[in-house]
């Protein structure tokens, strides 16, 4: 760093990298990311990308981004606006700047600002000149034409000299913040280890970036957030479909049942089969089906077998399943459904979050077909939901919904690796000999403690039987019509899943004085959070709680929710929860929501608590 | 019966002692209709499978629905009963997870071929370790009586009161196209030849695909009678066999002939034209013949249809390729270390 260069300290930065679905905008993010993890800062990311693999050049609904939140204390949402934009082109400014806030300093590549391209976004006039841009800190850098300068001598061609210009954008960023670099210098060796030719001329764009910062001009200041203090341990940066792949891996091990997915590619839930497809070492069987309906029913066979059978899909896979799922029901036999939610309905909005799919895991069946399920908070939780989730499928004999979303799945946070013997272990306890005094082995005969039946796997001597998906006969398993029968079996199967033994919830009021409470379920849990701290910042008080089980309810839900006078529920649905919360509790939840395609903002939510505080405070006075 | 009779049997245990049909009955009341070809089916099963030699508890039978669909009750093995058209799907995540099963799929014309088609046809090109019976009686019977999908073109039924307006599939035809590397056809009511297709398909490596002509004598009896009544079947009927000429008819006086434009047809058998009866080769690399005889038939009278292996070649097992990718992938190397995965390569650590 060249002396007279000030460094600024601050205590979080939002930066939002912005372009064309072609200008690797995810792979920037995703690198600054890692050099953000690896130095140590909380941090929290939120990629937007269109449907669409290549939108039209140049077009708003081409735009693809990345929004990094990074901070020196414990952050929980990937920020409601950014400090910084890089704009890649005009359809990246136009995108983007209504979402920041007056001041922010914006990064554009000047170069990509033409006539043409202006008109195609409809620009009447270049912005960087028209005045419009005078509330911001506006940094005009021609990247295309840095970059090609400084691989003038690569050998490569104009073309493909010209796509390493978001590493150029990437060096600069790395400067500006103060960001470790050889961690991308390393993972671009690697990434293009057969085109060596390539790999350099990226690290030449990311080190001319870097020194185009520490040498111009129009770069005065760079910035310093300095680590985070985050609980002791050993922590990696981790995503949230990499987590739930992890966990599934890990509940494979602890249960010592071999891993099958049974799958059908769907965004947002595809990268799970491709992460869990890397790991054979791990005996992780990788089915891709013929369609969604053939993965669970894949899933569900292996698991007759005695495999940990899981299906992995979003939610127009789930309205395929759900026949199969009703099966699995009925058979009573452990099954992981992992729905990344999206929006919807039908093909809704593909790569963006939601979290409308609670009430089609909850009922989403014919006949009483009731369906534990497991939502994860943030993405390294998901490694503990797909635990979770194992736990439950195995110990009950059950398919068991894991609801992540989108949001989750593509975002990151650093994760403190856990210690392997810290795991829980699970039991899948085999049925291994007969279970009636006369030396016949009962399918259906259940224990007593759980409801559970006995799950006695093929090649068992002695335990041969049959079981389907007609109506079974208490005990014996047998096809019976007999309608006693067939109230008492819809009532042990409701009756297994209500008794199935879930953590009480934790509510979080400091003071104990709070009169409203605030619970969510799922990923809204990190702006619920941000706002809960925003509200006792400034003086309110407000408790908070989290779901984590949705089907059974903690036990002490009930008690909770009647300790408070006003109860709200964010949700990126229109009030599912809510209604289920009215439905079993009768209490009066209010529902707040939206169903944007995007996690709710911390300051958004913070006015939502206040005015339910302040209605409170209202109603006192009157 | 060798062990080496059922190479696709090799990974199963096998039986510590003789067993007998009676070992594969259940107590369950058989409840298909009486006179149903299905009880034919069933018996003949039941005597097969002690030939197989292999544990009874090591046997899945997996059905989807639909009144062939009850057969997994009435054996006394493992077995799921599982739902409409599926079947194939469940039996590809047991049998690909379990190389120690012996996997089995029974199936109707409606269930394998209508809501069931996509599974069928993934599961055949796969070629999972899986025996497949497709019971076809051309007829809806559980739901009573509508057109299925190999009904003939034209059939009166509850749902068709003018006719049926949708051509049949040929399920030979449709397995074949399907990549199918097992295809074979018999007749409920003929039980050695019956149980001669299920010998044959068991020792097949991969998915075999056997459709059993079966008698719905409630809502389409008589469907195959004419390959039936001892009158007219050895007319009717073309019995095949590898490496055998394609005679048939009383004193085999008929053969099956390729003209010069490469089409299949029958016709007396001369002195002149005793050479080049054609000669059944079901190992044959290409699927052209074979599809070619699952088509020989007439549509309208069933004149001149085949029975018997049309088609069984080798191809890599789509089970056993997914074994060999785990053990490559410990290969040398051991199981994965659970906790260097969870670290991966990039970690920091916070004091």
């Amino acid at each position: 760093m060249k002396p007279g260069k000030p460094i600024r300290r601050l205590d979080r930065v939002i930066i939002r990298f912005a372009g064309d679905s072609g200008d690797g905008m995810q792979l920037t993010g995703d690198r600054f990311t890692s050099e953000t993890a690896s130095f140590g800062n909380d941090l929290s990311t939120l990629p937007n990308f269109p449907a669409e693999i290549r939108a039209p050049a140049g077009t708003l609904p081409g735009v693809s981004s990345f929004q990094l939140h990074f901070a020196d204390h414990d952050i929980l949402t990937p920020g409601d606006a950014p400090n910084v934009l890089v704009a890649m082109n005009p359809a990246a400014l136009k995108a983007n700047v209504p979402d920041l806030p007056r001041g922010a300093e914006i990064i554009v590549n000047t170069d990509e600002f033409t006539k043409r391209a202006l008109a195609k976004v409809g620009y009447p006039a270049d912005p960087l000149g028209d005045g419009s841009l005078d509330g911001f800190h506006l940094h005009k850098v021609p990247l295309t034409t840095l970059t090609l300068e400084a691989l003038k001598d690569s050998g490569l061609a104009r073309k493909d000299a010209e796509r390493a210009k978001n590493m150029f954008a990437l060096g600069l960023l790395s400067w500006m913040y103060h960001r470790p670099t050889h961690g991308t210098e390393s993972f671009l060796r690697t990434k293009f280890a057969k085109k060596p030719q390539i790999a350099e001329a990226n690290i030449t764009a990311f080190r001319a970036g870097w020194n185009f910062g520490e040498t111009t001009e129009s770069f005065a200041v760079s910035y310093e957030v300095p680590p985070a203090r985050l609980p002791a341990g050993r922590y990696r940066n981790i995503s949230g479909n990499l987590a739930l792949s992890y966990g599934l891996i890990a509940a494979s091990r602890r249960s010592g049942l071999p891993l099958y997915l049974g799958s059908y590619p769907i965004t947002p839930a595809s990268d799970i089969l491709h992460e869990l497809s890397r790991h054979k070492d791990f005996g992780v069987r990788t089915f891709q089906a013929e369609d969604e309906i053939a993965g669970v029913g894949a899933a569900l066979g292996a698991a007759f077998g005695g495999a940990l059978g899981v299906t992995t899909t979003s939610g127009p896979g789930v309205a395929l399943k759900s026949e199969t799922i009703g099966l699995a029901v009925s058979l009573e036999l452990p099954l992981l459904v992992v729905d990344i939610q999206r929006g919807g309905p039908s093909t809704g909005l593909p790569t963006k979050t939601e979290q409308a799919d609670l009430l089609q895991a909850m009922f989403g069946r014919n006949g009483e077909a009731p369906v534990p399920i497991v939502a994860p908070a943030t993405p390294a939780e998901c490694f503990d939901a797909a635990l979770e989730a194992a736990r439950i499928a195995v110990t009950y004999r059950t398919p068991v919904f894991l609801l992540s979303d989108g949001y989750l799945a593509n975002g990151s946070e650093p994760w403190r690796i856990p210690e392997v013997d810290e795991l829980p272990e699970i039991d899948p306890e085999f049925a291994t000999g007969p279970n009636r005094e006369d030396g016949a082995f009962w399918p259906y005969l259940r224990d007593p403690r759980t409801l559970a039946r006995p799950w006695a796997l093929p090649g068992t001597p002695g335990l041969e039987h049959r079981i389907g998906g007609i109506e079974k006969q208490d005990g014996t398993g047998n096809i019976s019509y007999d309608p006693a029968n067939h109230d008492f079996m819809v009532r042990t199967r409701q009756a297994k899943v209500d008794g199935i033994t879930v953590k009480p919830v934790e509510v979080d009021d400091p003071s104990g004085d709070a009169r409203v409470l605030v619970l969510g379920w799922g990923s809204t849990y990190g702006p619920i959070t941000a706002a809960v701290r925003r509200v006792r910042a400034d003086g309110g008080e407000v408790a908070q709680a989290h779901l984590r089980n949705l089907n059974p309810f903690p036990a002490n839900l009930g008690s909770v929710l009647r300790s408070y006078e006003k109860i709200i529920v964010p949700e990126m649905n229109l009030g599912q929860l809510a209604l289920l919360l009215r439905a079993k509790y009768l209490v009066d939840a209010e529902s707040y929501n939206q169903v944007r395609g995007l996690p709710f903002k911390a300051a958004q939510l913070a006015d939502v608590l206040w005015a339910a505080i302040g209605t409170l405070d209202e109603e006192d006075n009157r | 019966m060798s062990e080496s009779g059922f190479p696709s049997l090799r990974l199963v245990p096998k039986a510590e002692g003789p067993q007998s049909a009676r070992d594969f009955k259940t107590d369950q009341e058989v409840r298909w209709c009486p006179g149903c070809g299905d009880y034919a089916i069933l018996a003949a099963v039941q005597s097969f499978m002690p030939e197989l030699g292999i544990r009874r508890e090591n046997t899945v039978f997996v059905s989807g629905i639909g009144c062939s669909s009850r057969f997994p009750y009435y054996m006394n093995t493992y077995g799921v009963h599982s739902i409409h058209g599926r079947a194939p799907a469940i039996a590809t995540g047991l049998a690909t997870s379990r190389q120690d099963l012996s996997v089995w799929v029974v199936t109707g014309d409606g269930d394998a071929l209508s809501i069931g088609g996509n599974h069928l046809i993934h599961a055949l090109r796969r070629n999972v370790n899986l025996k497949i019976l497709l019971f076809n009686n051309r007829i809806y019977g559980l739901t009573k009586g509508q057109y299925s999908p190999t009904s003939e073109l034209g059939k009166i039924t509850k749902s068709t009161p003018m006719g049926s307006l949708d051509a049949p599939f040929n399920p030979l035809s449709l397995a074949i196209g399907a990549e199918a590397t097992f295809v074979a056809r018999t007749i409920d009511s003929d039980r050695q030849h019956l149980q001669s297709v299920l010998r044959a398909a068991a020792e097949h490596q991969g998915t075999a695909l056997v459709e059993i002509y079966q008698n719905c004598n409630i809502f389409n009896d008589g469907a195959f009678e004419v390959l039936k009544d001892p009158g007219s079947r050895d007319e009717a009927l073309i019995r095949l066999e590898h490496g055998k000429a394609a005679r048939f008819g009383a004193d085999l006086a008929n053969g099956v002939f390729r003209g010069p434009d490469g089409e299949l047809f029958t016709a007396p058998v001369t002195a002149d034209n005793e050479a080049d009866v054609l000669v059944h080769d079901a190992h044959a690399a290409s699927p052209a013949t074979a599809f070619a005889l699952s088509r020989i038939a007439d549509a309208d009278t069933l004149h001149h249809t085949p029975i018997g292996v049309l088609r069984s070649v080798e191809r890599p097992v789509y089970d056993e390729l997914m074994a060999s990718q785990l053990a490559a992938a410990t290969d040398g190397r051991g199981p994965g270390d659970l906790a260097t995965l969870l670290a991966g390569n990039d970690t920091w650590t916070v004091d």
